[in-house]
């Protein structure tokens, strides 16, 4: 693993982590005050700011740091998270996210904003704590430098005089005394004596006095305490900061005195022993008794204390053993309680690339067992072999394979939604609204291709719920609403489906507004007759935009008609439903995988097609009473007593130049979105199976009409209809064919 | 013999960076991702020197430490806390708990090798 993969991993971790804060500060914004939901948001920032640190990712740490001191006055109580402080604290989190991205792949950072937030965050900080204080926390001002330095990037450097008046070079070594009386505590903190002389022994030449007057006879020795005050005396060319910076570590726990003393006294006039510091000894292990040279009478005491040391502390063993029985039980429940909670959530990473894979060889096998069944079908007339009957466990195991297999991409909802609420924040700041986003059913799983596509034209219809649907405060007061609206976003599953919908309390379409518009831009003649239902439906028309004014918001050039045709493009189907004054609703129902589809498999002039089984209502063998002609070439299906529009599938793609009779195929009644149902006429129906999708573009390219392809047990090539795509061109807008379709037969 | 080197740490950017230092510099590595298992794995993974993170879930740094040095088997491991607070009080309840030196956040190699040979024979 190299520092590159590191970084795709702390990139990764920041996603999570800022999951888990804005979660957080969501759950903090509905009232709760669980500490450990303000500990998880203070250990979220502060772990991106661990990980932006390691890879000197400066501009994420200052703006992490500032907003995790914030967060540290709400864990500490000092500041009280009231939704004002929260709302800055969500803002901040999207800044976050955004400096995490123009980390990761130099995203836009709006600084202007961050830099107003970094101000904000400080404010809140100073608000309940004395102002002194917290100024702590922030980088020290440079206030030794010289005011001009900061315009003219003019750095003073310290320059000293001496090193000229000086005969000798300024590296030359001066000798300390050191005085260092360690306590009872260094040790028990895990800090050695010896190794804090052997390090001290690296920055230059030393000579160590051992001072062992305190130890006591050996009867009463404490094998625990510190007896010992070495005196060291050392050369070197470094300064007392480096001297203390060996015993950093230690330096509460032992009284330390580091002088400077002239070269004059030499060592061997001082009173004390010199003990000949061996480093060597301190290699061979026992570092107790290897502290004192052999060349000192307390050096057998201390072996005999280290000694002594060890039976006491096998004696203090068994003790600490009936303890920690005691404190064993209690951390037992605890670790179970743990263990369970990581259990419902275990997980593993799985590099997508291998899940795809083992979907497509998945793929293949149901292929290839389609094939295998079809050539036994063929060979085996009996149909009643054992063979057959293992083909069918094998086709039911495929399936079950199959399915576990889809299960592994399946994902929740979740962080689309998550990133819809900062999106409707954002944008309600923007246009100066007050909106609340609602989300509901957000562990629905689907497949992750249809997630990450359903991020965009998800995007955008929040944007325009909150640019066009939600009215101004003002307005929502007038007419008697809560000046606060609510933006409601739901996922569920419905018969292999996802669903999921949008709804706002807002205005609601204006119908009105929206046809004039329509006739306007010649999407509709003047004097068309249409139903509510179809004019809601002209919004997502290619050419249209209600706005009056083209706003920084949802005017980006990006209609409805894009987002329409980006959830077709998932297989998917939108509908709108609006309440003049009461709002609108967008449904947008989406298949669960893009890999498989379960579909019926029909023969139309010759060619064997495949419809989307989701798409398919009923089907009916029409008898010739209930063809009724209409118009030019209009023919209707009497169903129950209401007419439907006949679409010969044939016609449409092409594959022949009449209309075939009616009475001789099938009609499928299918719903297309917008609600309406067309019967689809196709000569036969062959069967129902289901059927791995291969992507037509990236085979082959893209065919008006058809959604995609599929290999039939037979190894034979059907094409899967769109049936949106189809229905749509029966309405007279014609298919635009970019290849012909013959050719593809 | 190698050196052995438990980690405590729950960003796994971080436990990654420690393993990659770590054995680049010729320690063995054991590694768990909060005090609870920290103390789970303590038995077992018999370090020589302890780095642990201080901001955890479950169990923190001080809960850990102390829990560390409440084993008499391990009471006199040197724990080097790895963490970005390098204000004093956090340092001072670190050094409480019984942490014998600390290496200040942003993460530096170096400085992390560099401490734990200064508290390790």
């Amino acid at each position: 693993m190299d520092m590159n993969e590191i970084k795709e991993i702390f990139f990764q971790e920041c996603e999570e982590q800022l999951a888990e804060l804005e979660s957080g500060l969501l759950k903090l914004n509905d009232g709760d005050r669980d500490p450990e939901t303000v500990n998880a948001v203070f250990r979220a920032v502060h772990s991106i700011k661990g990980g932006a640190g390691a890879f000197g990712l400066d501009d994420l740490v200052a703006f992490a740091h500032v907003f995790e001191t914030t967060l540290d006055c709400v864990r500490s109580n000092r500041l009280e998270p009231t939704p004002d402080v929260l709302k800055v604290m969500l803002k901040s989190a999207d800044v976050l996210a955004d400096l995490t991205n123009a980390a990761r792949d130099g995203g836009y950072v709006d600084e202007a904003r961050s830099r107003t937030l970094v101000k904000e965050l400080e404010a809140l900080a100073n608000g309940e704590t004395p102002a002194p204080a917290v100024r702590a926390s922030e980088p020290a001002p440079a206030v030794a430098a010289p005011a001009p330095s900061d315009d003219s990037g003019f750095q003073p450097i310290p320059f000293s005089f001496d090193s000229f008046d000086d005969d000798e070079p300024a590296v030359d070594a001066v000798t300390y005394e050191i005085s260092f009386r360690p306590r009872r505590e260094l040790y028990t903190k895990g800090n050695e004596a010896a190794l804090l002389l052997r390090d001290l022994s690296r920055i230059g030449e030393m000579t160590i006095n051992c001072d062992a007057d305190t130890l006591p006879a050996f009867d009463k020795m404490d094998p625990e305490e510190a007896y010992f005050t070495w005196t060291i005396e050392l050369g070197t060319a470094k300064g007392e900061d480096d001297i203390r910076t060996v015993f950093e570590f230690a330096e509460w726990d032992c009284d330390l005195e580091i002088k400077e003393v002239s070269a004059a006294a030499p060592a061997d006039e001082r009173p004390m022993i010199p003990v000949p510091f061996d480093l060597s000894a301190l290699d061979e292990g026992d570092t107790a008794s290897g502290t004192a040279s052999p060349s000192v009478n307390v050096a057998a005491e201390v072996v005999a204390a280290a000694e002594t040391a060890t039976s006491v502390s096998k004696m203090a063993a068994a003790a600490a053993r009936v303890e920690s029985k005691e404190a064993s039980a209690a951390s037992t429940a605890a670790a179970q309680n743990a263990a369970a909670a990581a259990a419902a959530g275990q997980t593993i990473r799985v590099d997508l690339d291998r899940v795809d894979r083992l979907i497509n060889l998945v793929g293949e096998l149901v292929i290839n067992q389609a094939m295998l069944s079809q050539s036994v079908i063929e060979n085996d007339t009996t149909g009643s072999s054992s063979i057959n009957m293992g083909l069918e466990e094998l086709q039911q195991l495929t399936r079950e394979i199959q399915d576990s297999v889809m299960a592994i991409r399946a994902q929740p909802v979740k962080p689309v939604f998550q990133r819809m609420s900062r999106i409707v924040r954002e944008v309600a700041d923007m246009v100066g609204k007050s909106i609340r986003l609602v989300t509901e059913g957000e562990n629905t799983e689907v497949d992750k291709t249809v997630i990450d596509k359903l991020a965009e034209p998800l995007t955008h219809m929040i944007r325009n719920a909150v640019d066009h649907g939600v009215e101004t405060p003002e307005k929502r007061q007038a007419a008697g609403k809560d000046p606060e609206g609510t933006i409601k976003l739901t996922a569920k599953h419905r018969s292999g489906r996802i669903l999921i919908e949008l709804q706002d309390d807002g205005a609601g379409i204006n119908r009105e507004r929206v046809k004039q518009k329509a006739i306007d831009n010649d999407l509709i003649a003047a004097d068309a007759n249409l139903s509510d239902e179809e004019i809601d439906n002209l919004i997502f028309m290619p050419g249209f935009s209600t706005a009056d004014k083209i706003s920084d918001i949802s005017g980006r050039g990006v209609g409805m008609d894009v987002v329409k045709r980006s959830i077709q493009a998932l297989g998917g189907r939108i509908s709108i439903s609006s309440r003049p004054g009461h709002g609108s609703t967008f449904t947008m129902s989406l298949p669960l995988t893009l890999a498989v589809l379960d579909g019926m498999v029909v023969t139309v002039a010759g060619q064997t097609l495949v419809v989307p089984l989701t798409a398919i209502v009923e089907t009916l063998q029409p008898e010739a009473a209930s063809i009724h002609s209409f118009g030019a070439n209009q023919r209707l299906i009497s169903i129950r007593d209401s007419f439907c529009p006949l679409v010969d599938v044939g016609r449409i793609l092409n594959f022949r130049a009449t209309q075939a009779n009616p009475v001789e195929g099938v009609a499928l009644l299918v719903e297309s979105e917008g609600g309406g149902q067309r019967a689809l006429m196709v000569d036969a129906i062959q069967g129902q199976r289901q059927v791995v999708i291969k992507s037509l573009e990236a085979n082959y390219t893209h065919v008006p009409g058809i959604a995609a392809a599929t290999i039939l047990g037979d190894g034979r090539v059907a094409l899967i209809l769109d049936v949106d795509a189809v229905v749509a061109a029966s309405r007279g807008q014609s298919l635009k064919p970019e290849v012909s379709l013959a050719a593809t037969g | 013999m190698k050196k052995k080197v438990l980690t405590v740490d729950d960003s796994r950017t971080i436990r990654n960076m420690l393993l990659v230092t770590l054995n680049n510099a010729g320690f063995e590595t054991v590694q768990a991702e909060d005090g609870v298992e920290g103390l789970e794995v303590l038995e077992d993974a018999n370090p020589d020197v302890i780095v642990t993170d201080i901001n955890m879930p479950r169990l923190d740094g001080f809960g850990f430490i102390e829990g560390v040095r409440r084993n008499e088997k391990y009471r006199a491991v040197p724990i080097l806390v790895l963490t970005t607070e390098s204000d004093a009080e956090k340092k001072n309840r670190a050094r409480q708990a019984g942490a014998t030196g600390w290496i200040v956040k942003p993460f530096d190699p170096a400085k992390l090798i560099d401490a734990i040979e200064r508290v390790t024979a």
